[in-house]
């Protein structure tokens, strides 16, 4: 029999339940690792290790007694920035570095109503605003393929936690590809859902408009498993869809013969890596033995998501992050000397330099004078985007193209240059402005390093989206290779 | 004549009487111990959404309506992004390009008896904010955030006012209507209903607006006025001094009865408007909104006509009974008491019934004297029982007692006297007793009969029936 951190998700749910181990062996093997591994890869910011055990010794009593749900005893973990009642949420930041949401987030709320239990809490970008994890309060999140290297960003702590099997699979959010670009570089599987699809409640909010909770798992079976539970109509998120949840893991298996699969142009630009661009050709052809139909799509105003979403985002972030102002959680400065000074220091001093360019970049393009000229015409744009996409998918019933431009880049090598820095997201951006489900899957490796395959889909067609997915999966075993060290 | 037009128009806040706040579920009953009435959403914790309150959609398509304004199908909230302690989120969640209502229109009453219809621009929905607290708070500014969340309606005039008075008169107007449509408790005080007001001068005839400044924060009908006229006061002396009016937003000191400028930090106030994205677009049917307009009550100057046209009232009295439904419901319960004098039944609930409520500072709403019992002595007062005069005194016992006109009646014996026999009795007895003014009145002095008239009501105790005894009484007088 493998290990327990070479199982999958849906392996392990079902070693759980025919007895073969309990909940509390998993979880301590879990903690093991974190505990070996936590000082080179920095993925978790608070481990939950009292109230992980002792919910594990619950879900084995359910399990014994046959009242479990269905995810009951698989330990998670969660992003750092959906609320978790009593334990500490900081986004990343020493803004929050302090601060104990005294409820659930629904996602939360929903995984631990399943049976779920919570590890701890991941590392990330500060107020998931990166794409390579260095802006953390907390220290970077190293890649477990290399330390040297970046995981990706903002979900860059979950992403490493899965790749190195710390946990089977974590919850993350996607505002601008912070799931799916982490997910390719560390060589795993992750899904950003539907906008609307996962309730943002209790998601500390970075860009409302864009923000979608998904998860990060060794395989699309897993991302199936968890998003059927996580998915569906919240009363307290006015954005969330009242739409029927289907059975994700149930429509797994739906055959590829005749899907038509259409290959965006404008993803195989000249900042595409060549060797990335080969992976992602070699998968195609996979689709193509599979029975899929491939043809070439064109969406002509993509290439302006990146600028559209540098506008659109810190707009809703300057405003989304004015409630960190030392009055009622959070960072507080020392003596203020009068009000300005309260919300000018606790401010200062609580947000580090990306998420205060991203304030001021946002300020501006709302400013009087400017509005039109940006967050306008952004929006316009955005809407432009939209339109691209339902025409396309008028032609073809999924996307696929690279996740992004290069395998992972090494710490520190962008950080200067915030422009390049945000362009590694120019193939995710475009799923978070037209609110579509799209997954990242591993397809192939450059230099040893993984890259990533990403499908898109229409709004609500997750079920669609994973089988493709899963189909690939089906016929490639990059998605089982584990990196050196954690095997 | 002046030689300044005044301009006037006013932002008017009114707080909608939902059960709970606009987008959480928090109570917003007024008094509650600091904070008590805040909830994660209230406080803007991190991770929270708002969820909009359906009632309070409700209430202002019904106040749309109650203006005949536009009610829009689709409208829109946006936030208006600031720094200040009691805005827990560092921006208001209100409407900005695409409000709930637009176009609507008051009609007011000038002081010549004249209708003016007054522009409602737009009214939109929004939350409050909270309070800074700083009594008994040395050196320390507490924040209450139990009003932040409440729903608010802002309803915007048309610059169309041109004196103290008729912002006064369109502020009672809007006062009236908003508790007619039960969306709003006008109190005042707590300032459930308060407005801002726009006020610039320009010389008589001329066609652009002079430069405005705004007053905020005005929570009742004197300060309206009163600020008002001290703004217009000092922006005509300003101007004819040579100076100029500075755009700029004032505070009323009632205590000095003056307005002063705020601090500076509201000054060049860029408020960085968006359409707030965790809020979906509030998107009506015109089935939804016919059937808000099926729930109007009948408003204000529909009633003020029927009452007007129904009883034969005058415009000023049906303007006075319409002032509130309950007013208006009471009056027409008594006149069902005596439907053949409807103008007995308007004076005395505008007159002995105001002043005695008045005297104790009660409203009609409280019960002291039921409408039948009222109605019961103006059945006396109708079928000659008693003098209108008698009725005063019956109405004093009432007040006092909580008894009925008939047993106070019965009980002082004050039923009046139509025995014409019992009336002559006393006539003689008073002729007899004042024998010399009885000479003087013969001789030609006719005032003397006024002095009769008392003579006779003082020995009945008021209680001889008034035209009888001028009749008996010039016939005995005569000789």
């Amino acid at each position: 029999m493998s290990e327990l951190h070479q199982l999958s998700l849906v392996e392990l749910a079902a070693g759980l339940r025919a007895r073969r181990f309990s909940s509390v062996e998993l979880v301590r093997a879990c903690l093991e690792r974190i505990d070996r591994h936590q000082g080179t890869l920095n993925a978790f910011i608070s481990v939950t290790r009292e109230q992980a055990l002792r919910e594990a010794q619950a879900a084995d009593r359910a399990l014994a007694a046959g009242s479990a749900g269905p995810l009951a005893g698989l330990p998670l973990a969660h992003k750092d920035l959906f609320c978790t009642a009593g334990v500490r949420t900081t986004c990343g930041s020493r803004m929050l570095d302090n601060f104990v949401a005294p409820y659930d987030a629904t996602v939360v709320a929903r995984l631990r109503a399943a049976g779920a239990i919570m590890l701890g809490k991941t590392n990330m970008d500060e107020f998931a605003m990166g794409s390579s994890n260095e802006t953390s309060y907390y220290g970077p999140v190293r890649n477990p393929w290399d330390p040297a290297l970046v995981p990706g960003g903002s979900s860059g702590g979950s992403a490493a936690a899965v790749a190195a099997r710390l946990v089977p699979a974590a919850t993350a959010t996607d505002t601008g590809g912070s799931i799916r670009q982490p997910a390719a570089l560390c060589g795993i599987t992750g899904l950003k859902p539907t906008y609307g699809r996962v309730s943002r409640y209790g998601m500390v909010a970075f860009a409302s408009s864009l923000d979608q909770g998904g998860v990060l798992s060794a395989s699309v079976a897993d991302a199936a498993l968890l998003l059927r539970e996580m998915a569906g109509f919240d009363p307290h998120d006015s954005t969330s869809v009242d739409t029927p949840v289907p059975d994700y893991p149930a429509e797994l298996e739906q055959p590829l013969h005749g899907l038509k699969i259409g290959l965006l142009r404008e993803f195989f630009d000249a900042g595409l890596e060549r060797e990335n661009e080969q992976c992602v050709r070699e998968a195609l052809r996979v689709y193509g033995e599979l029975g899929a139909e491939l043809s070439e799509v064109s969406l002509p105003h993509l290439p302006l998501s990146v600028p559209v979403y540098y506008v659109v985002a810190p707009a809703e972030c300057s405003s989304n992050l004015a409630r960190y102002d030392g009055v009622r959680f959070g960072h507080r400065c020392e003596n203020p000397r009068d009000l300005q000074d309260l919300y000018r220091r606790s401010r200062g001093e609580g947000f580090g330099a990306e998420v205060k360019r991203r304030i001021m970049t946002g300020t501006y393009v709302l400013s009087a004078g400017y509005y039109d000229a940006y967050y306008l015409k952004a929006q316009r744009v955005r809407a432009l985007i939209n339109e691209d996409f339902i025409r396309a998918f008028e032609r073809v019933d999924v996307l696929i193209g690279p996740t992004t431009p290069t395998p992972a880049f090494a710490i520190g090598a962008k950080t200067a240059d915030p422009i390049t820095m945000y362009l590694n997201d120019i193939y995710t951006i475009g799923a978070n402005l037209a609110g579509l489900p799209a997954v990242s899957v591993p397809c192939g490796f450059v230099r040893g390093l993984p890259v990533g395959l990403q499908v898109v889909g229409r709004h609500f067609s997750e079920a669609r989206v994973l089988a493709t997915a899963h189909a690939y999966q089906r016929a490639t075993d990059w998605h089982r290779r584990i990196p050196r060290g954690y095997a | 004549m002046s030689a300044w037009e005044t301009v006037i128009g006013l932002e008017i806040h009114a707080q909608l009487a939902t059960q709970s706040k606009i987008f959480s579920g928090s109570a917003t009953r007024y008094g509650a111990p600091p904070n008590a009435q805040a909830n994660l959403v209230d406080l803007g914790y991190p991770g929270v959404l708002p969820v909009l309150n359906a009632a309070a959609v409700r209430m202002a398509v019904k106040l749309g309506l109650a203006l005949q304004a536009r009610i829009a199908t689709h409208s829109v909230f946006a936030r208006k992004n600031y720094f200040y302690p009691d805005l827990p989120k560092g921006y208001q969640i209100s409407q900005y390009e695409l409000p709930i209502v637009a176009q609507g229109a008051l009609e007011i009453v000038l002081e010549d008896g004249t209708t003016k219809r007054i522009g409602v621009t737009r009214a939109h929905l929004e939350e409050d904010a909270g309070k800074s607290l700083h009594e008994g708070l040395p050196g320390v500014t507490g924040i209450d955030l139990n009003r932040a969340g409440t729903p608010l309606v802002e309803i915007v005039s048309e610059p169309e006012l041109r004196s103290a008075k008729e912002a006064v008169a369109y502020m009672k107007k809007m006062h009236t209507l908003v508790r007619y449509l039960e969306i709003c408790d006008g109190n005042m005080q707590e300032g459930s209903f308060r407005c801002d007001a726009n006020v610039s001068v320009r010389p008589q005839g001329a066609q652009r607006f002079g430069t405005r400044a705004e007053i905020k924060n005005l929570n009742s009908f004197r300060f309206v006025e009163r600020a008002i006229n001290h703004e217009v006061a000092r922006q005509i002396e300003l101007l004819e001094s040579g100076g100029q009016v500075v755009q700029e937003t004032r505070l009323y000191d009632p205590d000095r009865g003056e307005t002063r400028p705020m601090r500076s930090k509201e000054e060049a106030n860029d408020y960085r408007y968006f359409p707030d994205p965790d809020l979906l677009p509030v998107v009506l049917s015109e089935e939804f909104i016919e059937e808000v307009r099926r729930t109007l009550p009948e408003l204000p100057d529909e009633k003020a006509r029927r009452l007007q046209h129904d009883y034969q009232l005058s415009a000023y009295d049906a303007g006075v009974l319409s002032a509130s439904r309950e007013l208006a419901a009471y009056y027409e319960e008594v006149v069902r008491a005596v439907p053949r004098e409807p103008k007995l039944a308007a004076n005395w609930v505008m007159g002995e019934l105001a002043a005695a409520l008045n005297k104790e500072n009660l409203e009609i709403t409280s019960g002291r004297l039921p409408a039948e019992r009222l109605g019961g002595l103006l059945t006396r007062i109708a079928d000659g029982t008693i003098s209108g005069k008698i009725a005063k005194e019956v109405f004093e016992s009432m007040w006092a007692s909580g008894a009925s006109a008939d047993s106070v009646i019965a009980e002082k014996g004050l039923r009046q006297i139509t025995d014409s026999a019992a009336i002559e009795k006393v006539i003689d007895e008073v002729m007899a007793k004042n024998p010399a003014q009885l000479g003087e009145y013969r001789a030609g002095k006719d005032k003397l009969f006024g002095f009769f008239i008392g003579q006779v009501m003082k020995a009945t105790g008021g209680k001889a029936n008034p035209a009888q005894l001028n009749e008996l009484l010039r016939r005995k007088l005569g000789g």
